[in-house]
């Protein structure tokens, strides 16, 4: 029993109880370099990147949830970003509900239509699950680009009334401090999903389920959760977008692109942790931001061309994404020093 | 006092019939093997009264509830355990996460779960393994995990689906040691086996499949000189 003790000592010091001093401290500063960045970066354009990884990474988190910690591989996701957007606008310029409550309307209604679309795709495994969401966010895009009172193809334009109260602003830091909250509360949700048991059930379903089944796991009600949960943060990103850019139409917020750069940004970055979709989408961003400078205009679809290297280069070589890379790295340098020690007689 | 009880089950796929008219009873704390040759419908039979697959017809329950036809997560709570011919450990998991994702069924408390899984861990002899990824751990240990796994749930009969199978002399021993210790804790084992060596001595009771129909049942002692068991394992003459 001293032995088990002894056991649970060591798992505790190494093992899942939380993060290390060091992990922790890294964390703090980082935070507070990205929670003062507007004071030291005045440039609108730089200020602008980072709000751009922000709400990349925000969007890779919430595909995570899905994609990454229950396996579900929706391609559709833009779906939900899409209706967000045009829920929160329409509530807001056609109906004149306060921003606030518009976009939380906009992430319930998303979520609900969710759960009707996982209610039928749930029924499809593996691939076919991927292509019927592409499927169902294609139809939702046609449905927009036809529907008159949605604005169509022509899209919407949001007043430019300024304020917290509405949510729109002339200069960038209060959409940076937005951007960064939204993300910082997608973050956090999937914290605590991943030390519930929800997280438990999400991975366990993952990998294998039909042993997560003889362990009492419903199926289809927890990738219904996973779904809508997904769905729900996702459509607040559209909102988000929507306020920032002040004009949506279908092509900008129900783009199919968009759904492959929300899983590629994680998968990228490392599927199924924390920090992976917020690494993936700064390396994503990157990219994409310094294709446009170098190339300009001539040089549309350089980005894509990238992207599908990296896809193949990510396949090939690190099928765990950049977080797991540096795990194993890690993992590797202890096991050696471990080695080492050992052959000292130590 | 009755804790499963199979009555007249038959399982049909398409014209194949994998079970026909099977009736049995499982007393609590009682150790039954069911064996039988290759394709005699053990699996089937399994997959029947945990739920991954309805009977054609017949009823199954448990501790006098009906079974036949809930789902496998339904059949969990209801209090069946299994575990699978391969493993199937969550392979991105540790061994403590693996047990943990059985043991927060009803709780839902995490710590708890945490708590639980080292007893378990202790009892397959892998509490040393808590951290280790469940993808590097030996085919013998993956299955003593999924063992620990499945009992994580708390359930009141275990359905093991050839769990000494490929494994060596040693290993086959460490197993039927992990059988008899479940047993004391009062759950029942319904164990499908070819390792014959391994489940003769422990079993109470011994059910005899041979091309989906129930042959032979009975005390170990008395099977292994049946001759209609013996001829169907060995041909006749």
């Amino acid at each position: 029993m001293n032995q088990l003790k002894e056991i649970q000592a060591v798992s505790a010091a190494y093992g899942y109880t939380g993060y290390k001093w060091s992990t922790r401290l890294a964390l703090i500063l980082l935070l507070g370099v990205v929670i003062f960045f507007p004071f030291f970066e005045k440039s609108p354009s730089h200020q602008n990147f980072i709000i751009l990884v922000l709400m990349a990474a925000q969007l890779g988190v919430a595909w995570n949830i899905i994609g990454g910690y229950a396996g579900q591989i929706s391609l559709g996701q833009v779906a939900f970003y899409g209706l967000g957007a045009y829920t929160s606008t329409l509530l807001f310029t056609k109906f004149g509900v306060n921003p606030w409550l518009a976009i939380l309307i906009g992430g319930l209604l998303a979520a609900c239509i969710s759960l009707a679309i996982g209610w039928s795709c749930f029924r499809l495994k593996g691939h076919y699950f991927a292509m019927a969401t592409i499927a169902v966010a294609e139809i939702i895009q046609i449905v927009f680009t036809n529907w008159e009172f949605a604005g169509a193809a022509v899209g919407l334009n949001l007043p430019m009334e300024g304020g917290w109260k509405f949510l729109i602003f002339t200069e960038k830091e209060p959409y940076y401090y937005l951007a960064l909250g939204l993300l910082l509360l997608t973050l956090a949700v999937n914290y605590l999903i991943e030390k519930s048991y929800l997280g438990f059930y999400f991975r366990a379903i993952k990998d294998e389920p039909d042993a997560a089944q003889s362990l009492g796991v419903n199926l289809r009600l927890y990738k219904q959760i996973a779904f809508a949960i997904s769905s729900f943060f996702t459509a607040l990103g559209g909102s988000l977008y929507a306020h920032k850019e002040l004009y949506i139409d279908p092509s900008s917020v129900l783009h199919t692109g968009l759904s492959i750069k929300m899983a590629l940004v994680s998968i990228l970055g490392g599927v199924g942790t924390l920090s992976g979709p917020v690494i993936g989408a700064a390396v994503l961003t990157l990219i994409e931001e310094s294709t446009r400078m170098l190339f300009g205009g001539s040089g549309k679809g350089t980005d894509l061309i990238i992207y599908a290297a990296l896809i193949v280069a990510i396949a090939v070589y690190y099928p765990s994404g950049v977080v797991g890379w540096v795990r194993s790295y890690l993992s590797r340098r202890t096991a050696m020093r471990q080695m080492r020690l050992e052959g000292r007689g130590a | 006092m009755t804790l499963l009880h199979v009555e007249k089950v038959s399982k049909h796929f398409g014209g194949i019939c994998a079970n026909e008219d099977i009736s049995f009873d499982m007393d609590a704390g009682q150790i039954v093997g069911l064996i039988g040759p290759n394709g005699a419908g053990k699996t089937t039979m399994f997959n029947c009264i945990a739920g991954y697959s309805r009977p054609t017809s017949g009823k199954i329950s448990l501790n006098g509830i009906e079974v036949s036809g809930l789902r496998p997560d339904q059949c969990a709570r209801v209090g069946i355990g299994r575990t699978f011919q391969v493993a199937r450990t969550f392979h991105s998991m540790s061994a403590m996460e693996n047990v943990m994702v059985g043991a927060v069924l009803g709780s839902r408390n995490v710590s708890a779960a945490r708590e639980f899984g080292w007893q378990l861990l202790e009892l397959v002899s892998l509490a040393k393994f808590a951290d280790k990824p469940a993808a590097s751990m030996t085919i013998s240990e993956q299955r003593r995990l999924a063992v620990a796994r499945s009992l994580a749930i708390k359930p009141r009969l275990l359905l093991m689906d050839e769990v000494m199978a490929g494994l060596n002399p040693s290993e086959v021993k460490e197993m039927v040691d992990t059988v008899k210790k479940i047993r004391n804790q009062g759950i029942s084992c319904l164990i499908v086996e070819h390792v014959l060596e391994g489940i003769m001595p422990i079993a109470d009771k011994i059910v005899v499949l041979d091309y989906g129909k129930k042959i032979a049942e009975g005390p170990p002692h008395i099977i292994s000189n049946d001759p209609v068991v013996i001829s169907a394992y060995l041909g006749d003459e």
